[in-house]
């Protein structure tokens, strides 16, 4: 198999890819000069991928297999994968979020012996019914810590108040109840389903030799092409909101809120995603950034505070709209909110603001090359949405103003929005 | 890599690391001042004030307007513990020039505006704006009352301001919302301007100019800077012992479903003259990674909790273990987790966890130098506690520490404080 190389003298990276038969992506962003190397093995599979089709019949899963899932993954034979990891010195981690899991792991030495570690715990399930067992136990707790925290349970009801059978509306870990349905045959069905090459990504940065690492890639995995499961999120969505309002009370010192929007409910794959995307990143930006007027008066008016925040993303077959923080008038907030989205669509946004929201998104995401980590996540996760990671600086300057404000009117309506609350008790 | 450093104006000292790896350049600009609880509240509010306008920027849209055509700059208000040491100021992440369009460097413009906002407030008769003082006084008070809202964090906070109530270190924890409010604009433009003038002040760059360029562009943006009497005589109170024989034992309730147990101890002896190598090794080894002490037996061997990990303050001399656990399981943990700091005493420390702990703690080091903003903050706290050790070094020292060196560090340790923060139904009391 032959990489590829690209240059993009812009941002001063390349980036080496190429695919084997098996369909396994390989991306690799060499760093010469630098200690850390990064390799990230991620899978198109995530807590909302609950239902799918494998060998011809469908599956129901519950919910929290995908994150159980990766827990179990790290199970081998020989032992467990993040001791070994940590033995050799080397920062190892895994995560779940609705539609993707990703493992990966950070060193400076034993880069080939990691490499292969990685790629073996993802292809190797090895699960009995005495380590589910004890897996349940310890999500168990971990679910319990998430179910204190009250920014998930905020998101998690916001979920829930947006969709109404997609399976995003389910917490990525699940309850105690559901994982106490998981048994090994649950996780073995899984694996076989979605850890296949083919829907998985690998992605290294760091001062290593792209066609080595796609050398050991080839090597470490199975030849065959297989095909992955399909999921199947159900009847397509609309857009408007299941509630326009969802309460939950918790022991938190002020109001926290989250409005958030679906903005598209079967996101096109390919350069129609990333243009979305990133449009829907800039008009967030232009209306609701730092500098915007929305927040710079509803911060000194006492309204906002500095953990405001906004976000424009994909998920699982959706494109998402929110954001939220702490206020103690939350309602005042969204009515201000509303107001702004309905000047917009009215009037445009600033010219001025467009080009500085292009300008800021443009150093920001530069920053963001800095770290190996989020390189590869968004990586996978541009392959994953069919398109290129880095064409998103080529893209940004050929955004226009009538997009922005197309977008706006199109998708970012007042009556499209949920306002999601946890109150103090 | 190159690093150098220098006192370019009175009490100014600049360190610069030259390096064109990174696609943004870091600049920090602090004053040190002592820890203490008479100033922790409106040391806490100044950098926010500061940050609301400047004679340039009058208000926070002219200044984020203006960080936004400096291509998402940012200048992000700091306060950083290192010991009783506290470092107030501002943070910058700018995009190299080389990936500008023309090539231009933002490092004049990030120096004028860090310097300005440092310097040069929105001001009226000499005195902070009352508007703005009041308004950020408010939102600190709602960040101290929010902090319960993450309860991983406060029950740490909690134990630290419980364990340490007699030391100035419990003054970064701010709990008392009631304190923040009560801040008077006239009293925090006081306390402002004794602070530019008794302050050491640490800058601190990382990107791809040099240091005479970085000092030629900070100089003139800290022209203005006053230079009183300056307070050098800054530093940690180390407290080698537990306060009382036995550990004292917190209990508190809020409407939590998993409890949250965080156990202090003194580090003690080791302390004598630290060896922050080996203070590493022994954390790595108990529980400060994925093969330590803690991780396989609490989590793994016995399915106890989700997380328990160690850390430690190895200025103040301070080791802390955290862990999620069922309430039931409160008794049984606290054992679990003495119980592996016994085995380190004991010297139970097999070759495969020494080296895998030198390994951890050599290459995290290692990577630092990958880090812009762990570069900053390790050298940042290396000027502070005037030690010259970069992090390779640090690295090397940490691959020949030796099983004897950490259970000497563990024999040491003291426990001075358990906190146990769980759900309603149990009644809160103080042993």
């Amino acid at each position: 198999m032959t990489m590829h190389s690209r240059e993009y003298p812009g941002v001063g990276d390349t980036l080496w890819s190429g695919k084997l038969d098996n369909g396994l992506s390989i991306y690799v962003v060499p760093r010469p000069g630098f200690q850390k190397k990064t390799a990230f093995a991620a899978v198109n599979y995530g807590g909302a991928m609950r239902n799918f089709t494998l060998d011809g019949r469908l599956v129901e899963t519950p919910a929290g297999v995908a994150h159980f899932l990766e827990h179990k993954m790290f199970d081998l034979p020989e032992g467990n994968a993040l001791n070994i990891f940590s033995e050799r010195g080397a920062e190892a981690n895994a995560y779940t979020g609705g539609d993707m899991t990703a493992y990966y792991f950070e060193c400076d030495e034993l880069f080939d012996e990691n490499l292969e570690l990685l790629l073996r715990l993802v292809t190797t399930p090895h699960f009995t019914e005495e380590s589910v067992a004890k897996e349940q136990g310890i999500i168990g707790q971990e679910i319990l810590m998430t179910e204190d925290d009250p920014s998930f349970v905020l998101y998690n009801a916001t979920m829930g108040a947006l969709f109404d059978h997609h399976p995003v509306r389910e917490s990525v870990a699940g309850t105690v109840e559901s994982i106490a349905g998981i048994t090994p045959q649950t996780l073995y069905d899984c694996h076989k389903a979605f850890y296949v090459p083919a829907n998985m990504a690998l992605c290294v940065v760091g001062d290593v030799d792209p066609e080595h690492v796609a050398e050991m890639a080839e090597r470490l995995t199975v030849r065959e092409y297989v095909n992955p499961a399909v999921p199947d999120y159900g009847e397509r969505e609309g857009l408007e909101p299941i509630e326009k309002k969802a309460v939950s009370y918790m022991d938190v010192s002020d109001p926290m809120f989250i409005a958030a929007a679906k903005l598209n409910t079967a996101m096109p794959d390919g350069d129609e995603a990333l243009r979305l995307t990133t449009v829907g990143e800039l008009a967030a930006r232009c209306l609701l950034g730092q500098s915007s007027e929305f927040y710079t008066s509803l911060y000194a008016e006492g309204l906002l505070r500095g953990d405001f925040f906004r976000d424009v993303s994909r998920l699982a077959g959706t494109l998402l709209f929110e954001c939220g923080g702490s206020s103690a008038q939350p309602e005042q907030v969204f009515e201000r909110l509303c107001e702004t989205l309905n000047a917009a669509a009215k009037k445009g946004v600033d010219p001025a603001a467009f080009e500085r929201a292009r300008r800021a998104e443009y150093g920001v995401s530069l920053r963001a090359l800095n770290s190996p980590g989020s390189i590869c996540a968004s990586l996978a996760s541009c392959r994953f949405g069919g398109y290129g990671f880095y064409e998103g600086f080529d893209l940004l300057p050929a955004v226009t103003i009538d997009e922005i404000n197309a977008f706006i009117r199109e998708y970012l309506a007042p009556e499209r929005l949920t306002l999601s609350l946890i109150m103090p008790k | 890599m190159e690093y150098r450093r220098e006192e370019i104006m009175p009490g100014v000292f600049l360190s610069a690391l030259y390096t064109d790896k990174f696609k943004s350049a870091a600049m920090c600009v602090t004053l040190l001042s002592q820890l203490d609880h008479e100033h922790a509240y409106l040391d806490a509010l100044i950098p926010s004030v500061l940050r609301r306008g400047t004679v340039s920027h009058p208000d926070m849209s002219g200044i984020m307007t203006y960080l936004e055509e400096l291509y998402g700059a940012t200048a992000v208000p700091i306060t950083l513990g290192v010991g009783e040491v506290k470092a107030m100021g501002f943070y910058s992440a700018f995009p190299e020039g080389r990936f500008l369009p023309g090539g231009r460097s933002e490092l004049a413009d990030v120096s004028k505006l860090l310097g300005e906002l440092l310097l040069a407030p929105n001001t009226r008769g000499g005195l902070l704006l009352p508007d703005y003082v009041n308004s950020e006084r408010s939102k600190l008070a709602e960040r101290i009352r929010a902090s319960k809202n993450d309860r991983i964090t406060y029950a740490f906070q909690r134990l630290i301001e419980l364990m340490c109530s007699y030391e100035d270190y419990s003054a970064s924890i701010l709990s008392d919302p009631d304190e923040a409010e009560s801040i008077h604009y006239t009293r925090l433009t006081r306390r402002y301007r004794e602070l530019l003038a008794t302050s050491p002040v640490e800058v601190f760059y990382c990107g791809a100019e040099d240091f005479n360029t970085v000092r030629e562009a900070v100089l003139p943006a800290l022209s203005a800077l006053p230079r009183g009497e300056l307070d050098f005589d800054i530093g940690t109170d180390v407290r080698m012992n537990a306060i009382e024989d036995k550990p004292r034992r917190f209990f508190e309730t809020m409407d939590v479903g998993q409890g949250k147990l965080v156990m202090g101890w003194r580090l003690g002896d080791c302390m004598e003259e630290p060896d922050f190598a080996a203070m590493r090794v022994f954390n790595a080894v108990y529980g400060g990674t994925a093969s330590s002490k803690l991780f396989r037996e609490m989590r793994e061997a016995r399915s106890l909790c989700y997380y328990a990990s160690s850390g430690i303050d190895d200025v103040k001399g301070l080791l802390y273990v955290h862990s999620g656990i069922d309430k039931a399981n409160y008794d049984v943990a606290v054992e679990g987790i003495c119980a592996e700091l016994d085995k380190i005493k004991r010297g139970e420390i097999s070759d495969d966890e020494l080296s895998a702990a030198r390994r951890y703690c050599s290459q995290a080091l290692r990577l630092v130098v990958d880090d812009p903003v762990e570069l900053m903050m390790h050298y940042l706290k290396m000027n502070i506690i005037g030690a010259e050790i970069s992090p390779e070094e640090l690295a090397a020292a940490c691959e020949g520490v030796t099983a004897g060196e950490i259970a000497e560090i563990a024999a040491g340790t003291d426990c001075d404080a358990i906190y146990f923060l769980s759900g309603e139904d149990e009644e809160a009391s103080v042993e």
